[in-house]
């Protein structure tokens, strides 16, 4: 609290230490019209007994007693004001009727304060505990109250003290709507405390009303596990994505496609390095800075690779796979020769922390950014290949290479294009995903078959197919979740991939063609 | 009289040759370790003769993995998973033989049960106290399962990569479930601290040499079967079926019948190599189902070459040879990058691998063992 305000009011304050009840009542109100909400333990400690005055000087202070003597606090600041005798300090004496101003005195600091903050928060802590004194207040406060938002909120307030006052069970009866319909899991206790506490209709009222907010709760969950399972699935999309390129429209079964998530996360690594060092207001920006270097770094070792390798492997997708794997335990180990085998801490923008609540919801902002940033890679590399010259070359050449080559098309230069564009894809993804797993050597290893199972899953050669089939597959991970465990339930989406394949074996979105070797 | 001539038909020198050293490996390299002083230089110290018999169980898997992928086109990335599942039913029995000599000295149970607080052994585990039943469910059990999953893969004509894709689905997928400890096979931990096998101390020096004998002699068995297969003709349709499957099957030929039988023999090869890997190296855990082992397998093959039954066993010696050297010398941390630089090397420079290139500047194709003269891949739309 700021001296200054302390300094207001403290004349206040020492003045209800003098004269007779009414003045102190008169004093009350005065200290409560300030509307300071310092002004409310002061009060309270009036309330409870707890304000004395040092006859000396007639300072008001809240005294504990200690043995013999009494250790004072300051009431505004709540510091330790030394200690006084028994005879130095006499209390402020309350009679019934100042306990009543005091009460609403504090109703009109907190629950009919100017600022609609403290007033919902004093509203949600009478929630919490329930306060059957309050109800009156309340019920003031309600008629009183500008803003519907904070009046519910007040009115479920209310329903909690009225459950635990000894009002006649038609009050209760009605709370118990008000709760019902308020649902979460804050209710559903206060409801099994009631339903415990009481008997006939106020009881069988409860019990209804735990099996419509627990049947509500039931949804909201299935609504949550829907959630992290587009999570998961913008994480599959966003380490897929690459791989939908270069194995899905090129057949490059690139199994170094983990390893170009990896170099996007460790460069987003370097970039955070680099700014904390030169640069630290630049932090929040870091990710934004990231995103281009993650794409050139990750595209430029793409583009090496599959000139100096894979270019001379085309028509052996087999010998690509090996060749690829081979190339994926050096990028490893390379990495982790220059930067050790420990994980690497990689910081959090403060825009991307936190989270919000819809209904009953949790949405921390991170996964939000992740689902955002994962759907408008989709879209941009949609537009890269149906909008773009680029786009168009890449199309003809994989649907017909020798007459694109005819057309003057340059197929090995759109091959290395193409190649880059899917790697470069994938050091995009890094970066994201280095937001919400550990950044060591071994990351890519990590989505490598999970990326495999989503491209195949989706259909080849088909960018949608790679979206549904991340999207479903996050979402069918984790439904499963909460009846076959995390293990279970991803083994139970392999053996399903497994038998989809049988059943379709070019993906959910195959691409059709009259060749027999498709 | 058949079965005479099919073996027969698939003995030349090249076979003869092969065997006879894997039969002399069998003899001589026990011997050596337990009747020459140990300062006479013919001496083979113990260590050596787990590695020998430890690198003869690679070279089988090696050889069950060119069985379908050199002769039958069918790249699995899945094949320790067989090799795994024969390891843990021999493990299983070595860890019912521990008997009361564990920690918990439970005559019954193993003692991760006792750990975990089972009361009674798991319907799974049983008959694995007899040896007989062991040795059948180490081809059993991979058998059965390559034939559920070739049934449904073959029959749907799942080929190529996805076929890859798929086998590694699987092998990852038994990853995962080996890890937890609710099926009952050790989860993370796997089967370890075995005592005896048959009744014969599984540490001692003569047990070693008889596991190592057991191996080399497995091996020359297999070796001899794929020679007989390869040669029969059936292995001229599977031939046919790895470079124009499609052909194959417009003359004629019920291709996924094919692939099948050979797949599950492949996986039954797999299995045993298992099962006297385990008693070796004294362990069997999850992580023989990583998918990165199975393509580790692939690569022995690449190396030594694709297409004959001699280049899996010579890739997958000179391979695991040059993986002991490397990790316990100072280059420890480089092994990757040569490893991985094999894998780029192999299939850029060596397409054909050590043995066939070799075969192949040898004899300019005329003689040549008809698969090893070709490259691997003749038909590349076949492949795709």
């Amino acid at each position: 609290m700021a001296p200054a305000q302390a300094a207001d009011l403290r004349p206040l304050v020492n003045a209800l230490g003098e004269g007779s009840y009414d003045d102190t009542a008169a004093q009350i109100n005065v200290l409560a019209a300030t509307g300071d909400p310092a002004a409310a333990p002061v009060l309270e400690a009036l309330g409870e007994g707890d304000l004395y005055v040092r006859d000396s000087d007639g300072a008001v202070f809240i005294a504990e007693q200690v043995g013999r003597d009494y250790r004072l606090t300051d009431p505004l600041t709540g510091e330790a004001a030394g200690e006084a005798g028994r005879r130095e300090v006499s209390k402020i004496k309350v009679n019934n009727k100042l306990r009543r101003v005091i009460r609403s005195a504090l109703g009109a600091l907190t629950l009919m304060s100017a600022n609609a903050g403290t007033r919902r928060a004093a509203a949600e802590a009478i929630f919490k505990s329930g306060d059957p004194d309050a109800i009156e207040l309340l019920d003031e406060a309600i008629a009183a109250e500008s803003d519907p938002a904070i009046a519910a909120v007040m009115a479920q307030a209310r329903a909690v003290s009225v459950l635990e006052s000894s009002l006649p069970d038609s009050d209760k009866l009605a709370a118990i709507d008000i709760l019902a319909s308020r649902g979460g899991q804050d209710s559903l206790s206060i409801l099994t405390a009631a339903a415990a506490a009481s008997g006939g209709e106020v009881r069988q009222a409860a019990l209804g009303a735990i099996a419509t907010v627990e049947g509500e709760l039931a949804i909201w969950g299935l609504a949550q596990d829907v959630w992290y399972g587009l999570s998961l699935g913008s994480v599959l999309l966003l380490a897929a994505i690459g791989l939908a390129i270069t194995f899905g429209v090129m057949g490059v079964i690139n199994m170094a496609h983990g390893e170009m998530v990896m170099l996007g996360a460790y460069t987003t690594f370097v970039v955070q390095e680099a700014i904390r060092t030169n640069a630290p207001w630049l932090f929040d920006w870091s990710l934004t800075i990231a995103l281009p270097l993650a794409f050139l770094v990750a595209g430029a070792v793409g583009i090496v690779i599959e000139r100096g390798i894979i270019c001379f492997l085309y028509g052996r997708p087999l010998e690509t796979l090996l060749a690829t794997w081979g190339l994926s335990l050096i990028l490893q180990q390379g990495v982790r020769t220059i930067f050790g085998p420990t994980n690497r801490e990689v910081g959090t923008p403060s825009w991307m922390s936190g989270a919000t609540e819809i209904g009953h919801l949790t949405i921390t902002y991170n996964r939000l950014a992740i689902i955002v940033f994962s759907l408008a890679v989709f879209g941009a590399l949609m537009i890269i290949l149906r909008r773009t010259p680029l786009g168009l070359q890449m199309r003809a050449v994989t649907q017909n290479r020798a007459m694109a080559s005819a057309m003057g098309i340059r197929t090995p230069w759109i091959d290395a294009l193409t190649f880059g564009l899917g790697s470069g894809i994938a050091g995009i993804g890094g970066v994201a995903l280095s937001q919400i797993d550990n950044v060591s050597p071994n990351l890519g290893q990590s989505y490598i078959i999970d990326s495999f199972m989503v491209v195949v899953f989706g259909g080849v050669g088909n960018l949608w197919g790679t979206l549904v089939g991340a999207m479903s597959l996050g979402v069918v991970n984790k439904l499963l979740e909460p009846y076959a465990g995390a293990v279970f339930a991803k083994i139970l989406v392999l053996v399903f991939i497994i038998l989809f394949i049988q059943k379709r074996p070019r993906g959910l979105f195959a691409l059709r063609g009259r060749a027999v070797e498709a | 009289m058949i079965l005479a001539r099919f073996f027969a038909d698939g003995l030349d020198w090249r076979a003869g040759f092969v065997i006879a050293v894997l039969v002399a490996l069998a003899v001589a390299v026990p011997l050596l370790n337990l009747y020459a002083p140990p300062d006479s230089p013919f001496h083979v110290p113990t260590y050596a003769v787990s590695l020998t018999g430890k690198y003869l169980t690679y070279a089988l898997l090696a050889l069950s993995v060119d069985l379908i992928w050199g002769f039958c086109g069918i790249l699995s990335l899945g094949h320790g998973a067989f090799f795994a599942l024969g390891g843990y039913a021999m493990g299983m029995y070595l860890m019912r033989q521990i008997g009361s000599r564990g920690v918990y000295g439970n005559p019954e149970l193993p003692d991760f049960m006792v750990f975990l607080n089972w009361k009674e052994l798991p319907f799974t585990w049983y008959g694995f106290d007899m040896f007989w039943f062991a040795a059948l469910m180490v081809v059993l059990v991979p058998g059965a399962l390559a034939f559920a999953f070739g049934w449904f893969a073959f029959r749907s004509r799942v080929t190529g990569v996805y076929l890859s894709i798929i086998t590694q689905a699987m092998t990852y997928a038994l990853l995962l479930a080996f890890f937890r400890n609710n099926l009952g096979f050790g989860g993370n931990n796997g089967l370890t601290d075995f005592k005896d096998i048959l009744g014969f101390n599984i540490q001692a020096d003569a047990t070693r040499g008889a596991l190592l004998a057991a191996s080399a002699l497995a091996l020359a068995a297999a070796f001899l079967i794929c020679s007989a297969v390869v040669a029969s003709k059936f292995g001229r349709v599977l031939v046919a079926v790895r470079d124009a499957e499609s052909r194959t099957r417009f003359l004629g030929y019920r291709v996924e019948n094919y692939k099948l039988v050979v797949w599950v023999l492949s996986a039954a090869l797999a299995g045993i190599a298992g099962a006297l890997y385990v008693p070796q190296v004294g362990i069997i855990n999850p992580s023989e189902f990583a998918p990165a082992n199975s393509i580790e397998i692939v690569v022995w093959v690449a190396v030594g070459g694709r297409g004959t039954l001699v280049g899996p066993i010579v890739g997958a010696v000179l391979v695991n040879f040059a993986k002991t050297w490397f990790t316990t010398g100072a280059l420890a941390p480089y092994w990757l990058f040569v490893l991985g630089g094999l894998f780029v090397a192999a299939t850029l420079f060596l397409p054909r691998g050590i043995v066939g290139t070799l075969a192949g500047l040898r004899l300019r194709g005329r003689h040549a063992i008809p698969a090893a003269a070709e490259a691997p891949t003749p038909n590349p739309q076949a492949a795709e």
